[in-house]
Formats: C-alpha cells, structure tokens, sequence
C-alpha cells in the first residue's frame, strides 16, 4: 500500500469514527517510518477537515464531531514523541488559553472548542471554569499566548469578559494578544463594544475564527 | 417501543358499545340511500327491505359483515416492498388530497393548480422521511376533466414510490386506474396481494351513498383493492351538533360502506376513516383546524378501533390561508392528537383552507410535525440500569459527554434531528441567515429536495407503459 492510500485509510477512520483504526494506523505509520508531519497534514488531519465539511452540510452533529476530534488528538498522541525525538515537530497553528470568566462554572461549550481547536493543531491551555480576570492576563503573558478565549453562559458575568481586556489595556499590552469571546449570550454588538477581536457561534466557527486571527 | 405507549382517548367501551348499537339501529330504522344499482342488487339478494332506493339494514346483517374484514392492511412501494402497516396504533401521514388550488410558493399566490406543480408536489412528497404515502394531493385543471382523477395516479406513479391514496371523479375511471395500477404488478393477484393504492370513498351526509362514490367501493373490493370511507357528518349542519351524535351518524355511514364492501367481496381490506368537520356558526365554513373537529376524528377512530379495523382521519390541516401561526398550531395539535389517538393513516400534511388548498412550504413544516409526533409516540425507552450512574461516572474525564459512546451511540436514536426549518440556531446566527419566518426556511428547501434524485428509479419499462396507458386515455 503506498503512502497515499495510507493517507486515505487515515481520514476514512477519522471520518467513520473508528478509535482502533486510527490508532494502529498510527503505529503501522510509525514502524513504517512514513513522513509523520504528512501523516497529520494528508492523513488525520484530512479526516477532521471532512468532519468539519459533514457537519457544516448537517451530516454529522457534535457527538460526531468530538468523537472525530478527539480520535485525531489520541492519533497524534502516538506520534508525537518519535516527532519530538527527530525534531520535526507538528508546525503549531497557534497557542490559545480558554477559560470560562469568573463567577461562572460552565465549561461545556469550552470543552467542545478546546477539543476542536487542539484536533486542528492549536496548543490549547484550559484554565477551567471561574476563572478570575487577573489570572486569565497573567497565565497569558507568562504562556505567551496567541489568542486568549474568553467564556461566559450567564448575561450577569457577561461583564467580566470586559475586564480581560481593561486589564490588558491598563498594562499597556492590549496588541500583544487577540482575544475572543464564547458563549450563548454573546454577539457582535457585545464584542465591537468591548473591543474584542471576534467570536463565534459555534465550535467549528471558532476554528476559522482562531485561524484567522493567526 | 417505550416503556408506554402515550394514548389519549374520550370514548369508553360502555360508550363505544352505544354508539355502535345506535348507529346499527340507525340503518336499520331510517335506512341509507344507495344510488347505485350494483349495491341495489347486492343488498336485494340479501333480502335488505327497501323503500325506492332507501334500503333499511338489519343490525345481524351489520354483524356479519363485520366478521370478514381484515384487521390489518399491509401497503407496499410501486416496486412491490413492503412500506407500511395499517394496524393496531401504527400510524403513517400522508399529504391531504385533492386540493382544488395551490399556494404558489415564489408568487405568493393562491392559484389553479397545473400538471407542473403536482410533478413537483409528488417529487417532494418522495423524498420526505416523515410523510408515509403519497396521495393525489392536487387536481389541476391542464388535463382534461374526465382525466382529473386517474391522470393523477399516472403522476404519482411517475415521480414517486411511496403508496398511494387516491380515488375516482367518475364510475368509469376505476378501470384506468386499474390498469395503471397492474403496470406495477404482474397480475391483479399480485396487486391484490401487494396492495400500492388505496381508493377514497366518501359518502354522502346524512346517511347517503351516492352512485361513484358506491361504484368505487365495489371495484375496489372486487379487486382486493383497500377502500377508505371518508364519512364526513357535519355537526349542527347535516349532522347532530352533539360530538356523540356526530360520531354516531359516522358510525352508521361507516357501517353501510362495510356492508357493501363485504357483499361485493368477502374479506375485501376496509379503513375506517373519516372527514367530519363542525360547521363554524359564524362563517359558515367546515373547520378541520377545529378543536371539536379533531375531537370528533378522535371519538370516529375510536369506534373504528372498537370494531378492529384499521382506521384513517383527516387530521394535521389548517384553515389558515398561508402557512402561518395558525397554520402551525392547527397542523400540530391535529398530528400530535391524531398520533396519540393510533390513527393509521393520517391525511393532512401540506393542506390549508378546509382542504381546498395545497402549500408545499406547509407540507414541508409539517413533515418536521411529523417527525416530532412520531418521536413522541416512541416514548421513553428503557435501555437497561443504571440509566445514568454509570455514564455519570465518566465525566470527570473529559468535563463532556458529547463523546461519550453511549451519546454516540444513541442520540440519533433518543432524539428528532430537526430540518432547517425548526430554527434552533443562535439569535445571531439567524440574523446572519437573513432573519427568516420558518415559512421562509420552507421554501429554501424545495429547490434542493426537487434536485435530489428519486428515492428510487423508476423501471424503464414500467414508465414506457404508463406513458402508453396515459396517452390511450387522454
């Protein structure tokens, strides 16, 4: 089987949601020596694209979606100590840190777009839930992050996503960081009066949007 | 199924028994007009005293008839599949029939249907998982009158697989439809034996059967045909304003149609169905999106059930003239109550305006009706303990169960996954979409579903000779 069907059988098994599939293709790639960095790119990460494709045409829903993400992510687990080994590691797409603002415990939506984020090559920190404002600038500073992701459910602790970037404005580091906004209550109107760089309505729209601000 | 299976009912057996008793002795003291001299005969060789051509039927007659029917009809696709089961509380939705206009859905207009649209409606029809059979949903006016009805069958037979509910506008149609009919089978046996159409016959109230409308019941029943009998009291009209007397006068209607169906044919396939309807006491118009008036449907399926055969209502319309508020709540209290009634088959997806117009943009709502009914009825399903500790359990692994194989595994299952049209997406993502009605989001999607391929391809040869058959007829 040459390297391209092999490319092929990867994203199949991201596609079709196959766990075992995907991991031993994962090892067959790594006792075959094939190109890893290729692996990612033509083969798994082919598979999340499709999966990303299938639920945007509403084929597929988000238990498929973050079965297929994190099929991807457990596939790349496998390689990535003999891409570490030789040097070559994944090329990142960027580093993110998530949090869900404080005052507010929910995680869910945060979860989902960790875990997409990570399938499409970001280095994802995720500091949780409740988390206080201060914490989030410091980690992100310390971390030196790209995009700093900001969650909120509830209109009450709305108000705290503003004070990420108050602070970043008073410490004069405003531009150092693109920040985005998660959450049901969010929408443009809320992001343009904060000075926000975006947000999205959903967990794949949150991947575009992190690319693009990359 | 669930671990119940939701019901609603208004009528109990002490009731059923009364009702069907009256009804029985309704046919015998005031008699049913039959117009139709084949019934006439029928019901002389039985010795049924007539008075011209009223014939008083005795109640051991009533019962005897009842004996042969069958229980259960089994439908099956043009191509001879098994597709549906008409029996106990299995219910199938199918397009209300016969409209006399259509919602033209890029005018606006409410207009005279053509040939063009019902090609359209029937296409649709083919590909919605949720509305069961097909019917002859349209009479358009660019074919000759005396080919209105079995012209019909013809398109439907054309442009989509599912089973068919239809009828005949004059006696001498049966016999075209017949023949289009055999295009699908290899023999009358065959089409007796995998039954592809099911013929309306609608008597007339109070206690009447007019000559077509008896005709059909005969043809139908000598051929092993189905027929459904849409008796349609009108409460405070031509019918008691009672509910009870409304139900009953159906019951007696009904009754007749059993009769004449089993001494065409033993054992010919019968369904109770029904059109009642109240009379609006302001305008004068027969509501079907009337609460009384599925109440009435309700308490006729009832009785329908009462007598073990399989049943039919016209029920998820409206009498809105565009597909709106009214439109959606009519259309889904009547499904949603004709579901948890069991009712077979369901006529009413898609019409508007007391059964006089067609919309697909509705049809296309209330095929997501449809799905929800449906959903519903399943009910709440027991896939073994603990029901959720186990799973529970998990979480603290990944703070998500979205990937959690029993989601996976389930949720296509345990949930109805709405259309387009149902719009749960966020307030902004609906903005983005151009902030449009469910209506709007309707009509979005017909150009995309009458692209799609059929649901299944029609045999070459059986179109070259439906064609044939068309065209000796025109």
């Amino acid at each position: 089987m040459d390297a391209e069907e092999i490319y092929k059988e990867m994203a199949d098994a991201i596609v079709n949601l196959d766990q075992e599939k995907a991991l031993n293709l994962a090892n067959q790639a790594l006792k075959e020596e094939m190109n890893l960095l290729k692996v990612i790119e033509k083969g798994f990460g082919e598979g999340i694209r499709k999966v990303g494709d299938l639920w945007d045409d509403g084929e597929f829903f988000l238990p498929e979606l973050m079965s297929g993400a994190q099929i991807m992510q457990k596939a790349v687990d496998v390689l990535t100590p003999q891409l570490q080994s030789s040097g070559s590691e994944r090329q990142s797409s960027g580093k993110v840190l998530l949090a869900t603002i404080e005052g507010d415990i929910h995680s869910i939506g945060k979860t989902i777009v960790a875990t997409m984020l990570r399938a499409n090559g970001f280095q994802v920190i995720d500091l949780g839930t409740d988390v206080k404002a201060e914490k989030i600038v410091d980690v992100a500073i310390n971390e030196n992050v790209d995009i700093i992701g900001v969650s909120t459910l509830l209109t009450t602790t709305m108000l705290n996503q503003k004070k990420v970037i108050e602070i970043l404005e008073q410490k004069n580091l405003r531009n150092n960081f693109k920040v985005i906004f998660g959450g049901a209550p969010v929408t443009q109107g809320w992001v343009d009066e904060c000075h926000a760089d975006g947000y999205a309505e959903n967990a794949v729209e949150s991947v575009k949007l992190a690319k693009s601000l990359m | 199924m669930g671990i119940l299976r939701p019901k609603v009912a208004l009528l109990n057996d002490e009731y059923k028994k009364k009702i069907f008793e009256e009804a029985k002795h309704i046919l015998k003291s005031l008699g049913v007009l039959f117009e139709n001299s084949e019934a006439e005969v029928l019901l002389k060789e039985q010795g049924v005293p007539n008075d011209n051509h009223r014939y008083y039927i005795p109640s051991d007659l009533v019962d005897k008839c009842l004996t042969s029917p069958p229980h259960e009809i089994t439908m099956y696709d043009r191509e001879g599949n098994v597709h549906l089961s008409l029996k106990d509380d299995n219910i199938h939705f199918d397009p209300g029939s016969a409209a006399i206009f259509i919602l033209d859905e890029n005018s606006g207009q409410i207009r005279e249907p053509l040939h063009q649209d019902f090609i359209r409606f029937t296409k649709i029809v083919d590909q919605l998982l949720n509305i069961d059979a097909q019917s002859t949903s349209l009479v358009y006016s660019d074919v000759p009158k005396s080919a209105q009805d079995w012209h019909r069958l013809y398109t439907t037979l054309k442009y989509g697989h599912k089973p068919i509910v239809t009828g005949t506008f004059r006696k001498e149609s049966f016999s075209i439809m017949n023949e289009l009919l055999l295009t699908c089978r290899t023999s009358e046996k065959d089409l007796a034996a995998k039954p592809l159409a099911i013929f309306d016959a609608c008597p007339s109230p109070p206690l009447s059967w007019s000559d077509l409308t008896t005709q059909s019941v005969i043809d139908a029943a000598e051929r092993m045909i189905p027929s459904e009998f849409i008796s349609m009291p009108m409460s405070g009209a031509n019918a008691p304003i009672t509910l009870i007397g409304s139900i009953t006068q159906h019951c007696a209607e009904s009754l007749a149609g059993v009769v004449i169906s089993q001494l065409a044919k033993k054992g010919a396939p019968i369904i109770w169905g029904g059109s009642p309807a109240i009379m609006d006491m302001k305008h004068g118009t027969t509501p079907m999106g009337a609460i009384e008036t599925m109440m009435i449907d309700i308490g006729d399926v009832e009785m329908g059930k009462y007598l073990n055969l399989p049943t039919h209502a016209y029920m998820s319309l409206s009498d809105a003239k565009i597909p709106d508020a009214q439109a959606g709540l009519e259309a889904g209290m009547g499904a949603l109550l004709a579901g948890l009634t069991g009712i077979n088959m369901i006529s009413g997806p898609g019409m508007l305006d007391f059964e006089s117009c067609q919309s697909i943009e509705k049809l296309l709502i209330d095929n997501e009706i449809a799905g929800m009914v449906k959903r519903f009825l399943r009910g709440i399903h027991d896939y073994g303990s603990p029901f959720a500790e186990e799973i529970l359990k998990d979480y603290d692994n990944t703070n998500e169960l979205l990937s959690h194989p029993s989601t996976l595994q389930l949720f296509r299952k345990e949930l109805f996954l709405p259309s387009p049209i149902i719009a749960r997406m966020t307030r902004d993502e609906w903005k983005k979409a151009g902030s449009r009605s469910s209506r709007q989001r309707a009509k979005e999607e017909i150009e995309g579903l009458l692209a799609k391929s059929p649901q299944k391809a029609l045999d070459n040869l059986k179109s070259t000779e439906l064609d044939k058959i068309s065209s000796k007829y025109l």
